[in-house]
């Protein structure tokens, strides 16, 4: 298992994903990826692909590898110390992985949304929607911010809510408000595909009806993988299902099984996933 | 609803309010009592002993202030047990803040950057070892710093301060009128500064690794490099402790005694030129005349000490004060 490398040389996952011509959605395909923290494979062999303008949903028990393979696709699970990934992750043809490829890059052309809403406490919600905007040292002027700013919030459904109190802060908000203020700070710098890692898990059922509504009418422009431990969840607002599981007790987590939503969930090829859908286990 | 069982009227009045009592047990457990007392009484002990050293500077400075027949606040000269006394601290505080003043200049930004490299840039194992040695650093006695400077920085720096003087010197800092380089601010400023640097590195790096992981992601997550994460996630919720860490490396900078006692050459001016010999601090000047110092003398010096108690103590107020005023917006607990 080869360890990724944290620093890398020049850009060619392109910046261009910031500017108004990029492509919609964009499609991710894994090939025998396989993801360790120090010595523990937690996940292992992972082919998979995620269509573009779709929503995508990992499922399966704690430990299964889900939110792992969600951390390699934007290269955050690097992040963690002693972590390593190996084979390949292709963002429209490209390998994130390739050692020319710088992570920061990556990261920004693939967003990301976590668990538990984190808004930066210091920042205004206006700053923090910018927050990615302010990056990488490009200077733009107040008014493109301001219409950055309303187009994210408005993406977020979150605009009625704030547009009086865009100056305050940002951890004054609701839960289920910071969490869709996390998203419109992760659209507005217009990635081509969105991780959300179980982003309703930590809301009340109020919000999450919120998210899972802003979900439905993001997938028409972002390519959108989501983790879930909610069934229910991934059956309302995924076009694709991915199955994963623990085979053998203490071993890595594996992909079982991938297909149509609709048809995971009534007519899945293998018993362990329709074990775990039937709510038999996990 | 919300009634706690102590305060309900029905309970309050029954005639088995033992028997419920057993159950319910007294409002407050043995343990909780004697904490509470216990810290209460610490935090009691410190007032008092904060009121009580006070009082004794106070008390025992008194004789000089009566004595002294120049004024006290603005008198460079350091004449105590001359008739009549002459003797005023201007040169004292001068040196003072001058010399923490280079300290601070010199290690706060060193040691912040020492704390940020151990923490987000090193790999685990080299950020460990050199927070570790960093940590060494606070473990070495000040005479040894004293004596280190003395004997070799001092030698060394000669050329720092011609080079400033050569290429500075329209900065009156940097200007040496005297061509000579020894026994100055600049030395015991720099000796100073590395006796702080562990204090202010080692606390901020205390403060850095509390930084949530979650903040450090959400921007990581959006394509922030090392340095914009640490800007947008780990300075504003380290800021307050930093700024500790800093008041708590200038409070052993102004109180430091022996390092800057062998370094200084304790003349009673008042220059701004870093570089010349000269220069003398509360704490330098005490060590320095205690021995020697008659009645008078004696409790001058000890009036200077309630100068440098006051002094420190206005730099913990302000920081605090400071503090408090960036709480505001900051939510850094969060």
């Amino acid at each position: 298992m080869t360890t990724a490398p944290v620093q890398a040389a020049p850009a060619t996952v392109a910046r261009t994903a910031r500017t108004a011509d990029r492509q919609p959605g964009a499609r991710l395909v894994t090939r025998d990826l396989s993801a360790c923290y120090g010595g523990f494979v937690a996940v292992r062999d992972v082919n998979l692909v995620i269509e573009p303008r779709a929503v995508t949903a990992l499922i399966g028990p704690s430990g299964c590898g889900k939110s792992t393979v969600l951390r390699t696709l934007n290269r955050m699970h690097e992040v963690a110390p002693g972590a390593g990934v190996s084979g390949s992750v292709h963002l429209n043809g490209q390998d994130l992985y390739a050692p020319e490829v710088d992570p920061v890059n990556v990261r920004r052309t693939v967003g990301m949304v976590f668990q538990r809403p984190n808004p930066f406490p210091t920042m205004s919600v206006y700053e923090n929607v910018v927050a990615g905007l302010r990056l990488g040292g490009t200077r733009r002027r107040r008014r493109e911010h301001d219409d950055v700013v309303e187009e994210a919030l408005r993406g977020a459904h979150l605009w009625h809510e704030v547009k009086d109190r865009l100056r305050r802060p940002g951890a004054s908000l609701s839960g289920g408000q910071q969490q869709r203020l996390c998203i419109a700070r992760a659209i507005a710098v217009r990635p081509a595909v969105l991780l959300m890692d179980e982003p309703c898990s930590a809301l009340d059922p109020i919000s999450t009806l919120a998210i899972e509504q802003l979900l439905a009418s993001l997938r028409t422009d972002y390519t959108i993988v989501i983790v879930t431990h909610n069934m229910q969840q991934a059956a309302r607002v995924s076009d694709t299902t991915a199955f994963f599981n623990v085979t053998e007790p203490g071993g890595p987590g594996r992909l079982v099984e991938t297909g149509p939503t609709a048809r995971m969930f009534t007519a899945p090829a293998d018993p362990a996933t329709a074990d775990y859908l039937g709510g038999r286990f996990g | 609803m919300g009634t706690t069982p102590r305060l309900d009227p029905a309970l309050a009045t029954s005639p088995d309010e033992d028997a419920s009592r057993q159950v319910l047990g007294p409002a407050e457990r043995r343990g909780d009592q004697v904490f509470r007392a216990v810290s209460r009484g610490a935090a009691q002990l410190i007032l008092l002993l904060l009121a009580a050293i006070a009082l004794f500077l106070v008390w025992r400075a008194f004789p000089a202030f009566q004595a002294n027949t120049a004024s006290f606040l603005t008198t460079t000269a350091w004449f105590p047990d001359q008739d009549p006394p002459v003797f005023g601290i201007a040169a004292l505080a001068f040196g003072t803040v001058l010399t923490a003043a280079v300290a601070m200049v010199l290690a706060v930004p060193v040691g912040y950057g020492i704390a940020l490299f151990t923490v987000f840039y090193a790999d685990r194992r080299v950020g460990a070892a050199a927070g570790f040695i960093t940590d060494l650093l606070a473990a070495v006695p000040s005479i040894v710093f004293g004596l280190w400077g003395l004997a070799v920085l001092q030698p060394h720096l000669g050329g720092l301060g011609q080079w400033l003087n050569t290429y500075l010197g329209a900065i009156p800092l940097f200007r040496n009128d005297s061509g000579l380089y020894t026994k100055s601010i600049l030395v015991a400023g720099i000796v100073l500064a590395i006796m702080v640097l562990p204090t202010v590195s080692a606390l901020s790096r205390e403060v850095f690794v509390r930084v949530p992981a979650t903040h450090v992601e959400a921007a990581l997550a959006l394509g922030a490099t090392r340095w914009e994460m640490v800007r947008a996630s780990v300075l504003p919720f380290a800021r307050p402790g930093m700024v500790s860490a800093a008041m708590l490396g200038l409070g052993r900078a102004l109180g430091e005694t022996i390092a800057v006692a062998l370094v200084l050459s304790a003349a009673f001016d008042v220059s701004w030129q870093l570089s010349e010999p000269g220069g003398n601090t509360f704490a330098a000047n005490i060590a320095l005349k205690w021995n020697e110092a008659g009645p008078i003398g004696l409790s001058a010096l000890i009036a200077s000490g309630l100068v440098l108690f006051a002094l420190t103590l206005a730099v913990n107020v302000t920081a605090r004060a400071i503090l408090a005023r960036r709480a505001r917006f900051s939510g850094g607990a969060a």
